[in-house]
């Protein structure tokens, strides 16, 4: 068992290593020229173009070889042409087999979680018998027991149970899981730790996010996002263009009088192209998926991911996301006249069986301020539950002395002070709310004797994260369901933009309602059923992987690691994606001017001598010239490989100034670095030809 | 020499000053908002109800396209019958009819506002053809423009409708609104500066030689006035503005020269209005306007500094480059004319564009090829939002956003159409250039190229740029009255004509219907320098890759083989 965890322990390390590793590498080059099969490379038409260019080439390398004639061109140059041409294909088909790769060994990763387990199921007649995971169907039910593994996705129906959730999330604490609750879901390759649950499977096989999320990186059935085909479309338009260009070069050669072989004709074709962005736009897009996958988020649809760099508002949940969990205490205030650390001993007493988060906060906050009880003192005391009739929790010590603690209206009811002491309080309980707090008072015989502070503690760094989501131009918006003092507080303090007080569900599902009249996307994560409504109303809606079914089934992504801020992560790598592509394009184009210039003086050089003056690089010779442009439009393809599977950074400095960044890098860089490449390699080239 | 680049730059700062006023005035009569001109409604009143149109209906994109075409179809059926037969009134000089395929080059050339002219002005049409068939045109075909541009005005400014006005209520508001009145005030001043307005026919006239002549007139000033202010190009005369009753002086020369780009640079300026977005309008201004002065520049700079060949003869060129150019208007002028006439897709000339520089005629060329540089009326502006578009997409990309114009996502089906509508402009003319070189190639006796060499590839091409241009304006030395150049001329025009107005109008139509999404702060900024970076990047990159080939076999070889 040790050691199962162990290998899937190393299986996750694995995420974050090198990008060409030796195996995917090998894998990759095999793939690469699997993908050459034409009825597979008609998906990408600029790079279909290519191919047929590249077979062209070919027939006219066999004709040179055999015909005495060098009007086509020596055979030695047109097989040069047709080698390079047939690398520019290769090394499009390795990116893209590249990214398929990294893709489907993160997913094997994900898939080990999911070898075959032995499952208990539950027959209709109440008898349990063993059958084989991947025999279990929706609505199977099914008992798992201390030490054992989930067989597959489900969501408890009975019972509760500690769950080592390591092999999916990494986090070695075990997690509670129970039914009923908003965490109730398990995910099948996980292991129960203690207690028996009775599961119910809520997916075929086959049809888990996981088999859905497998699917998009392997690439094999991967569906377009929208953006990617408008973008292919643009793509397809430019290589009519250059197809144009080229198929009327040999009529206005001919009134020239000039002769182009079709070798030339075919590299020119190929330079215009936007053949970098051709053949990267795949990988682009699965790495994307990948990228979303690594942060532990499984995405059902590109789609879903690609529309998260579009949101313009996110609806996060206060509690957990922007602040620590629980409310913790963080003062006592004791009213005039009474002595501070009796009150502080009076909290304790009444916390000592209070097994809430707060309630043993307030036990630490005594702690940090050395005050102890001693056990005596509770002795035969009887502990007061709390009910929702009191509103109060607290002890009965055997003097007969009774501690009590609740909200502050409810301890003034309670309780019998006189009307000065009541306002003195009254004002520390406005004061606490005002500044996000939470007030709670205690009484000892029904005399109110002060009020003890929670308050939330807001993550570090949050307000960085806002403040680069609001850079991006995304809303923050927090709901919580405390009043709208203690709301507007907090919001303030993280740096939130608006925020929903006392919100309950359909308060989510409007809000999100009222952003999208307005023609916004909306963001939201969430994990409870009465979540489901506002989740599947949101644009991009991000379920916990330990959130209930129905909240998992309205969602188009699930977080494996139940991290809420990870919307800002999926957010980023939508943004990457869009301008990873725009980039590439960008510099593609601007690629073409360096390349006329290598080739057009080229073509007619002989016939038309003034033309050569177009020769700005100095080129050595036509052949040379042309070559070089080939080679430099081969070559450019892996160089930009590990742009294409990391992705280019997204920087939150406003898109003008993002706009200019990136022009200046990939456009004027697309201009500048082929005529800078193209010498050198012309140079090296012409050592040989 | 100083003074002529004065007077250029006089001309263009004038052409502002009037366009900025009358992108107001256009941008409320597209609105219907009340305007001076309010008088005349009584006169489209009783047009519509002659035609029986109802002009408040509300039309969706598809309606109003069809509604265009159909119009337009009835424009071309019109001209084209009546250009079969020999008018048997208003016809002194007794001009015959033309034959079947100059009619339809004629007929497409005129419905297209593109004035190519395969017939030769004063002798081959005669006053009934240029007043009712010509002249007409003239003016429905600016409309066309005008309120097809509109169209687009109101689809953009739209959120989440279809209703994008009513054709024919903007195409009969544009005759009578802008162009009519506009054109009034421009023939009376080319009447009182010496161009003729007479039904009467040839004048008698004894030359100083002695001898006895004919002279052409006619009903020259109207016509001339609508040929420049519709971006027309479609002179009276064969020689057209370098014929001294179209075109008598510096001043009326100055005249034209504003008037064809005032229309198209106030319809720029509209569209900034009509959206309340008039930093955008600047914007867009400022890049087409970045391309014309650099285009102008380089014209007038190659034409004033003459031809080498003959500096090498000793021969003074102070003047410039003045073959082909009139002496009053002198080397600058013309220059700048001929930009303004190929930017613009007016293609009228005041001196042979045959006869410029190289580069001069390379420039010519380019203007063409963009066609966008404020363009012809209501089509440039057409022309330029698809790379307005394409720009915005690249752009969006590249900022990490699904891209979006003015609000509106612009996706799959959007791009499709400005791929289309980008793609087409090359098609014609570099397949329309490759078959023609191919056949003069093969076969040299059909004449058609004078001048053989580079100079010859670029009358061909430049025929063919100026059809699909919609321009008009000639290389002349072409014989192009062939049944080859007329016929494919013809098709060339009304393809390159209507598909650009189909396209913009169409995404127009579905943007309108989409949601309007709110800026932010990950938004990109389309009325932002850099993004003008990336449309004048666009704009050159789609032109200049197109293109490069071709005018390295024509201009560029020319120019490097002097």
């Amino acid at each position: 068992m040790l050691n199962n965890t162990l290998v899937i322990k190393m299986a996750k390390r694995k995420r974050y290593t090198k990008l060409f590793e030796a195996e995917i590498v090998r894998k990759a080059i095999g793939e690469s020229f699997i993908k050459m099969n034409p009825m597979l490379m008609m998906k990408n038409p600029v790079m279909f173009t290519v191919e047929i260019g590249t077979a062209v080439m070919l027939v006219v390398t066999v004709i040179s070889a055999f015909n005495g004639s060098s009007a086509q061109g020596s055979f030695g140059y047109n097989l040069a042409i047709t080698v390079l041409l047939l690398l520019t294909n290769l090394f499009g088909n390795f990116a893209e087999a590249v990214a398929e790769a990294r893709g489907k060994a993160q997913a094997a990763s994900l898939r080990k979680t999911r070898e075959i387990t032995p499952a208990n199921i539950i027959l209709p007649g109440g008898e349990v018998k063993i059958i084989s995971s991947s025999e279990l169907k929706k609505g199977d039910v099914f008992i798992v027991s201390a030490g054992e593994t989930i067989p597959t996705d489900g969501e408890i129906i009975e019972g509760l149970a500690s769950i080592d959730e390591s092999a999916i999330t990494g986090e070695s604490a075990p997690v509670i899981r129970e039914a009923g609750t908003d965490h109730s879901g398990v995910v099948g390759g996980t292991r129960v730790l203690s207690d028996k649950i009775k599961v119910l499977v809520t997916g075929n096989p086959g049809e888990s996010f996981l088999d859905k999320m497998i699917a998009l990186v392997e690439g094999a059935n991967r569906q377009k996002t929208p953006n990617e085909i408008a973008l292919t479309i643009l793509l397809a338009g430019f290589t009519i263009v250059f197809l144009l260009v080229t198929a009327t070069l040999p009529p206005f050669a001919e009134y020239s009088k000039t002769i182009i072989t079709i070798a030339a004709l075919v590299s020119l074709f190929v330079c215009l192209i936007p053949t970098t962005i051709g053949a990267l736009l795949s990988a682009i897009g699965i790495a994307g998926m990948d990228r979303a996958l690594r942060a532990n988020v499984i995405a059902k649809s590109g789609k879903a991911v690609e529309n998260a760099g579009d949101i313009d508002t996110v609806l996060l949940d206060k509690t957990g996301t922007i602040t620590i969990g629980n409310r913790k205490a963080t003062n006592f205030y004791p009213a005039k006249g009474v002595e501070r650390n009796d009150f502080i001993k009076y909290c304790i007493l009444s916390s000592i069986a209070d097994q809430t988060p707060e309630g043993k906060s307030i036990l630490e906050l005594a702690e940090k301020n050395n005050i102890k009880t001693s056990d005596g003192e509770t002795k035969d005391a009887r502990f007061i539950k709390f009910t929702a009739e009191t509103r109060m929790s607290g002890i009965d010590l055997s003097d007969g002395t009774s501690v009590r603690k609740g909200a502050w209206d409810a301890i003034k009811n309670y309780s019998n002070n006189c009307n000065g002491e009541i306002e003195e309080l009254q004002q520390f309980v406005v004061d606490i709310a005002e500044k996000g707090g939470t007030p709670l008072a205690v009484a000892v015989n029904k005399k109110a004797l002060g009020v003890i502070q929670l308050e939330d503690i807001i993550k570090p760094g949050i307000q960085e994260r806002f403040e680069r989501l609001r850079k991006m131009g995304v809303k923050t918006v927090m709901v919580t369901g405390d009043n709208p003092l203690t709301a507007k507080y907090i919001a303030k303090m993280a740096g939130v933009d608006d925020f929903i007080a006392e919100a309950k569900p359909e308060d989510k599902l409007r809000y999100i309602k009222e952003e999208q009249q307005q023609g916004k996307l909306v963001a939201m994560m969430g994990d409870g059923t009465n979540d489901a409504p506002a989740l599947a109303q949101a644009d991009v809606a991000v379920a916990m992987n330990t959130g209930t079914q129905a909240a998992k089934e309205a969602s188009n992504m699930v977080d494996l690691d139940n991290d809420p801020t990870k919307l800002l992560e999926v957010i980023e790598v939508g943004k990457q994606m869009l301008i990873t592509r725009g980039n590439v394009t960008t510099f593609s184009l601007a690629n073409d001017v360096a390349k006329y210039f290598a080739i057009i003086p080229a073509l007619f050089a002989s016939s038309i001598p003034g033309l050569n003056a177009l020769n700005i690089m100095h080129l050595s010779s036509s052949e040379s010239a042309i070559m070089s442009a080939v080679i430099f439009n081969a070559l450019i393809i892996p160089a930009l490989i590990p742009l294409a599977l990391k992705g280019v950074k997204y920087k939150a400095i406003g898109a003008t100034a993002l706009l200019r960044r990136n022009l200046l890098l990939y456009g004027l860089g697309g201009v500048i670095s082929p005529f800078i490449g193209i010498k050198l390699i012309d140079m090296l080239v012409s050592l040989f030809v | 020499m100083n003074t002529e680049i004065m007077g250029v730059f006089a001309a263009f700062i004038i052409t502002i000053l009037l366009a900025y006023p009358l992108g107001k005035y256009m941008t409320k009569v597209f609105k219907g908002e009340k305007v001076w001109t309010d008088f005349l409604s009584p006169v489209e009143k009783l047009i519509f109800r002659l035609s029986g149109v109802d002009p408040d209906k509300k039309m969706d994109w598809k309606e109003n396209l069809k509604s265009m075409l159909m119009i337009n179809l009835f424009f071309f059926i019109w001209a084209y019958l009546l250009l079969l037969i020999k008018h048997p009134f208003m016809n002194p000089m007794n001009i015959g009819s033309m034959e079947a395929a100059l009619a339809f080059n004629t007929a497409a050339s005129f419905v297209s506002n593109t004035n190519l002219q395969h017939y030769s002005g004063e002798t081959g049409a005669s006053y009934f053809a240029q007043v009712f068939i010509l002249m007409f045109l003239q003016f429905v075909s600016a409309a066309t423009g005008i309120a097809s541009a509109s169209i687009l005005f109101k689809g953009l400014s739209q959120r989440q409708a279809s209703d994008l006005g009513n054709f024919y209520n903007l195409l009969v508001k544009s005759v009578t609104r802008i162009l009519l009145p506009i054109s009034f005030v421009l023939a009376l001043v080319l009447l009182l500066n010496g161009s003729p307005m007479t039904f009467s026919g040839a004048k008698e006239i004894v030359t100083l030689q002695g001898e006895s002549v004919k002279v052409a007139t006619g009903p020259v000033a109207p016509m001339i006035a609508i040929k420049h202010l519709g971006t027309n190009g479609g002179g009276f005369f064969g020689a057209n503005s370098s014929h001294p009753f179209e075109n008598p002086n510096y001043l009326t020369n100055m005249l034209e020269v504003i008037t064809e780009l005032l229309i198209a640079i106030g319809l720029v300026f509209s569209f900034g209005f009509y959206l309340g977005k008039k930093k955008l309008g600047m914007l867009l201004f400022g890049v087409m306007t970045i391309f014309f002065i650099s285009f102008s520049s380089l014209a007038i700079h190659w034409e004033s500094r003459g031809n080498p060949l003959i500096d090498n003869l000793s021969i003074s060129q102070n003047a410039g480059n003045m073959e082909g150019k009139e002496v009053r208007f002198g080397a600058a002028a013309s220059a700048y004319f001929g930009t303004a006439s190929t930017a613009t897709s007016t293609g009228a000339v005041n001196s042979m564009h045959d006869s410029f520089m190289p580069l001069s005629g390379g420039i010519f060329l380019i203007d063409m090829m963009i066609n966008a540089i404020y363009g012809g009326v209501g089509v440039g502006f057409l022309n330029f939002f698809v790379y307005l578009v394409v720009a915005v997409f690249i752009a969006g990309l590249m900022v990490g956003r699904t891209p979006e114009l003015l609000g509106k996502k612009i996706e799959a089906k959007e791009i499709k159409i400005a791929a289309i509508v980008l793609l087409i402009h090359p098609l014609l003319i570099l397949t329309g250039t490759a078959i023609a070189a191919h056949i003069s190639a093969v076969n040299p006796s059909v004449g058609w190229v004078h001048n053989p060499g580079y100079h010859g590839f670029s009358e061909m091409l430049y025929e063919f740029t100026s059809a699909s241009a919609n321009n008009g304006s000639g290389f002349e030395g072409l014989g192009d009255n062939t049944n080859f150049w007329n016929i494919m001329c013809g098709a060339v025009m009304l393809l390159a004509r209507f598909i650009p107005i189909i396209g913009p109008v169409s995404i127009a139509g579905m943007l309108a219907k989409k949601k309007t999404i709110p800026e932010s702060a990950g938004t990109l900024r389309i009325d932002s320098a850099t993004f003008g970076v990336v449309l004048i990047s666009v704009i050159v990159i789609v032109a200049a890759l197109s293109f490069f080939p071709a005018l390295a076999l024509g201009p560029v070889a020319e120019f490097f083989s002097i």
